[in-house]
C-alpha cells in the first residue's frame, strides 16, 4: 500500500520533471533558432493583428487540415475539443476551491471523454482502412493512438462501472504539492489510468507530441506578409553582410 | 503526339487519387554535377570520405540555422492531409513522392542521430542510419519535388516539404553529390550572368532584332533597351524571355506597354537573368550571391525603380527574399515597393487608364490562366492578400473578351506546379515532369472540352518551357501556352512618335 503510493508519487514528480523540462528546452530551441527568410504561405496576413487570428484560427478550428481532408478534420477536431474538456474537467483534482467555471464544465467532461474516443477510434481507423496513411504509420503512430485510447477507456470504466474513491485521488494530488503522501486507492483501473497518464506525459517531449508547441513556431504560419516594407534578417546572415 | 519511353498517363475528368506503387519512380533520378560545376559553388566535387559524419554534421548545422527544418522535423504527427495533395505523386503513385513520405526520407534520418527516441528504439520510430541506400534515395526523391509548396497549404502544421527538399540538397551538395542541371546553371551566371549563358554582345543584338521586328509589325518604334544608364526602371527577367518562343512575345509585350507608359527603363548585362537557382539547391550563400548581380546593376545603372519580369521562383526569391539577401533599397524611390512585379506595373497603368487596348486583337483565343506555384503560395502582388491571383486575372480581363477560369480546386493557392519547378525542368527528368503535369493538364483539358479554351497563360518561364514540352505528350499543341504579357502586347493600342509617322508616310509613298 505505501509502496504504491510512493512508487505512484515518485512516478508523477519524475513525469511532471520531464514533462515540463523536456517541453521548455524545446520551446526555447525553437524559439532561439532563427528563421532566416520570409516564408508564409501566401495568401498570408500583411500584419501581426492578421498572424494572430490566423494563429487563433489554426488552433482553435484546424482550419488547414479542414481545407486538406475533412475526414481527418472531424475525427482530429473531435479528439481534441474531446481531451479540452476532460483536462478541464480534470482539473478538480488539482485546484482547491474549485473554480466556478470547471464546476460548470463537469457534465460536459463526460461527452468529452466518450468525443475522445470516438475521434481516435476514427483516426485509428484511417491508419488501417486508407493505404496511403497506412504506409506512414510507424509503430509508435499506433501506440500513441493506443495509449490516448486506454486513458479514455479506463477513464470511463471508472465513472460508469467500476466506481474509485476520487476524494482520496484528490487528497493524494494535493498532497503532491506539499511532499505529504497521502494513500492512493489501490483499484487496479485506477492504477493502469494514472501509469497510461503518467507515461504520455513522459514521452510527450520526446515524440510527435511537439506537435503542439511546434505550431506556433512554425513560419509558415506565424510570418506576416511584408518582406518589401520590412528588411528581415537573421543574426548569423547578418554577419555575411560585414 | 511525342514519343515517350514510358507510359504517359490517360487525361480523367477530375485528378483521381491512385492506390499507391511504392518504387514507381525509385529509378527516376537527375544526371549527377560534375566536379567543374560543383567547386564554383563551393563544394567539393565528388562525394567526400566521411560523408556520413560529414553529412550529419552539416544536418546539425542547417537545424541549427533554419528553425523551419528544426520544427518540422519533430511535429508531424502523420495525419495524412498532404499525402494526395502532391502532383507528383497523383502522377506517378509513389508513395515517396506523397509530401510526408518525402519528409519521412530526412526525418528518419533526424529520428535516428538527433532525437532520444530514434537512439534508443529505432525500429519503434522509424528511425534509420544514414545509409548508401538512403542517400540514394534521397537523392532521387529529393530530385522528385518541384519545391511549389502544395502540401504546406493542407498541413495543419504549415510543415512545407520545399524547406526539407531544399536543406536535403543543400547536405548533399556538401558531401559532393550535386545536381548537374542546377549547378552548372549557376555557375554559368557567375561566369556569364544569366542561365543560358548568353553573353553581353548576344544580347544587345537580339534587342536590335526585336526592335526591328517591332516595327515592321507594327510602324511604331519601340525600344528594348540595355544598359541604359539613368533609366527610371531595371527591368530583370528571366534569359528565356530573349529569345525562346513562347517567353519572347512576352517580352516583346513588356516593351510596348513601357513605351506607352511613358517611363524608362532599362535591361541589365550583368543582371541579365531573372531566376536564382540558389533557392532550388537551398543555399542561402549562392542565392545571396545571385541576388546581388542584381543590387549591382542597380547602382550601376543610376536607376530608381526594379521591375520583375514574369518568373515564378524568381519573384519568390525577388519578393520575399530579395531585401532580406541584397538590401537595404534605400537608394531607390520610396514611393515604390521593391521590387515590382511587371503585372503590378501594368496593373497600375491599367487602373490609371494609361493604356488603351483593342481586345478584339486577342479574339482568336479563349483564354485560361495557370497561377504559377510560388507566385500562388509563396508572394504576393499588389496590397492586399490574394493580389497575386487577382491582378493577372484583371489584366487578362482588360485584354481579352474570352476568358474562363479552370476548376476551383486546381487554381489560386491551390493551384498545381506545371511539373517543372524547383530545378528539375531537365531532359534527363522528362518522365518526372510529364507524369507531374497530370493534374494541371487534366483541369485544362476539362476547360477545353467544356468552355473551349484554346490557350493558357502563364506569368513563370519554367511554366512556359515546361508546358511548351509536355502538352504535346497528352495530345495538345505546344503553342497553346502563352505568356501573360503577350495579350497585353497584341492587345495594346500604341501611340506612335512623331518621328514614327514620318516613316509611316515613307512607307505609304513607297507602296504607291
Amino acid at each position: 500500500m505505501a509502496f504504491l503510493t510512493n512508487f505512484y508519487a515518485f512516478l508523477f514528480y519524475f513525469a511532471a520533471l520531464v514533462f515540463v523540462s523536456g517541453v521548455a528546452f524545446k520551446i526555447v530551441q525553437y524559439a532561439r533558432t532563427p528563421a532566416p527568410l520570409k516564408i508564409p504561405t501566401t495568401p498570408a496576413p500583411i500584419t501581426s493583428t492578421g498572424v494572430t487570428l490566423r494563429m487563433v484560427r489554426e488552433v482553435v478550428l484546424f482550419e488547414s487540415l479542414f481545407r486538406g481532408n475533412k475526414w481527418t478534420w472531424i475525427f482530429g477536431w473531435i479528439f481534441h475539443f474531446g481531451l479540452l474538456l476532460v483536462t478541464l474537467r480534470h482539473l478538480r483534482y488539482f485546484i482547491e476551491p474549485v473554480w466556478f467555471p470547471i464546476e460548470l464544465v463537469q457534465p460536459f467532461g463526460i461527452y468529452g471523454g466518450m468525443a475522445m474516443i470516438v475521434g481516435l477510434g476514427g483516426l485509428w481507423a484511417r491508419r488501417f482502412l486508407v493505404d496511403r496513411v497506412r504506409y506512414i504509420s510507424a509503430p509508435s503512430d499506433h501506440l500513441i493512438l493506443a495509449l490516448l485510447v486506454l486513458i479514455g477507456i479506463s477513464g470511463l470504466l471508472m465513472k460508469f462501472v467500476f466506481h474509485t474513491d476520487i476524494v482520496e485521488i484528490k487528497a493524494f494530488f494535493m498532497g503532491l504539492y506539499a511532499y505529504d503522501f497521502q494513500p492512493l486507492p489501490a483499484d487496479p483501473l485506477l492504477l493502469l489510468h494514472l501509469l497510461l497518464v503518467a507515461l504520455l506525459l513522459i514521452i510527450f517531449p520526446y515524440s510527435k507530441l511537439l506537435h503542439a508547441p511546434g505550431l506556433f513556431f512554425s513560419p509558415t504560419r506565424n510570418q506576416a506578409d511584408n518582406p518589401r516594407e520590412v528588411r528581415h534578417i537573421a543574426p548569423w546572415a547578418k554577419k555575411l553582410e560585414q | 503526339m511525342a514519343k515517350a519511353t514510358f507510359l504517359v498517363p490517360e487525361l480523367t475528368q477530375y485528378t483521381e487519387v491512385p492506390a499507391i506503387t511504392p518504387g514507381a519512380m525509385a529509378h527516376s533520378s537527375p544526371f549527377f554535377s560534375k566536379p567543374d560545376f560543383q567547386e564554383p559553388l563551393g563544394y567539393p566535387g565528388e562525394l567526400v570520405d566521411d560523408w556520413q559524419n560529414k553529412a550529419i554534421d552539416k544536418m546539425g548545422e542547417l537545424l541549427g540555422k533554419y528553425r523551419s527544418l528544426q520544427v518540422y522535423m519533430d511535429a508531424c504527427v502523420k495525419c495524412g492531409a498532404c499525402t494526395d495533395k502532391c502532383h507528383y505523386f497523383l502522377g506517378t503513385s509513389d508513395p515517396k513522392n506523397m509530401p510526408v513520405g518525402r519528409q519521412d526520407l530526412m526525418r528518419k534520418v533526424y529520428r535516428r542521430y538527433f532525437t532520444v527516441a530514434g537512439k534508443l528504439f529505432p525500429k519503434l520510430v522509424g528511425a534509420e542510419d544514414f545509409t548508401k541506400e538512403v542517400l540514394d534515395d534521397w537523392y532521387s526523391y529529393f530530385h522528385q519535388c518541384s519545391q511549389c509548396r502544395r502540401c504546406s497549404v493542407f498541413c495543419p502544421y504549415g510543415i512545407d516539404t520545399a524547406e526539407i527538399s531544399m536543406a536535403a540538397r543543400e547536405i548533399m551538395d556538401s558531401i559532393g553529390v550535386g545536381q548537374k542541371y542546377c549547378n552548372e546553371i549557376i555557375a554559368k551566371v557567375y561566369k556569364v550572368g544569366n542561365n543560358l549563358g548568353l553573353p553581353g554582345p548576344a544580347l544587345v543584338d537580339t534587342l536590335e532584332g526585336l526592335e526591328e521586328d517591332v516595327y515592321d509589325d507594327t510602324g511604331v518604334r519601340v525600344r528594348y533597351p540595355i544598359d541604359q544608364v539613368g533609366a527610371e526602371v531595371l527591368l530583370v527577367t528571366p534569359s528565356a524571355d530573349f529569345f525562346a518562343e513562347p517567353h519572347v512575345d512576352g517580352l516583346i509585350g513588356y516593351g510596348k506597354m513601357f513605351h506607352e507608359s511613358g517611363v524608362t527603363w532599362t535591361l541589365s548585362t550583368h543582371a541579365s537573368e531573372a531566376a536564382n537557382f540558389g533557392m532550388f539547391i537551398g543555399s542561402y550563400d549562392n542565392m545571396r550571391r545571385i541576388s546581388q548581380r542584381i543590387q549591382e546593376a542597380a547602382i550601376k545603372l543610376k536607376v530608381k525603380r526594379i521591375v520583375f519580369g514574369e518568373c515564378g521562383h524568381a519573384w519568390r526569391v525577388a519578393y520575399s527574399f530579395l531585401n532580406t539577401l541584397a538590401g537595404p533599397w534605400d537608394f531607390l524611390d520610396p514611393r515604390y515597393p521593391v521590387p515590382q512585379h511587371i503585372c503590378e506595373f501594368t496593373y497600375d497603368l491599367i487602373q490609371q487608364g494609361k493604356l488603351t487596348f483593342d481586345k478584339s486583337e486577342n479574339d482568336d483565343k479563349v483564354m485560361t490562366f495557370h497561377d504559377s506555384c510560388n507566385v500562388a503560395r509563396a508572394t504576393r502582388m499588389g496590397d492586399t492578400p490574394g493580389g497575386q491571383f487577382e491582378i493577372p486575372r484583371a489584366i487578362i480581363r482588360a485584354t481579352c473578351n474570352n476568358f474562363y477560369d479552370m476548376d476551383e480546386d486546381t487554381i489560386r493557392d491551390r493551384t498545381f506546379c506545371c511539373g517543372g519547378g524547383g530545378g528539375l525542368l531537365t531532359d534527363d527528368l522528362m518522365e518526372l515532369r510529364v507524369k507531374g503535369a497530370k493534374p494541371r493538364m487534366d483541369a485544362l483539358n476539362n476547360v477545353i472540352q467544356e468552355k473551349g479554351v484554346t490557350h493558357m497563360a502563364a506569368i513563370c518561364a519554367i511554366c512556359k518551357t515546361q508546358f511548351s514540352k509536355v502538352l504535346p505528350y497528352y495530345g495538345m499543341d505546344m503553342s497553346q501556352i502563352i505568356s501573360l504579357h503577350q495579350l497585353v502586347g497584341d492587345a495594346i493600342v500604341l501611340t506612335p512618335d512623331p518621328e514614327d509617322e514620318d516613316a509611316n508616310d515613307d512607307d505609304d509613298e513607297d507602296d504607291d
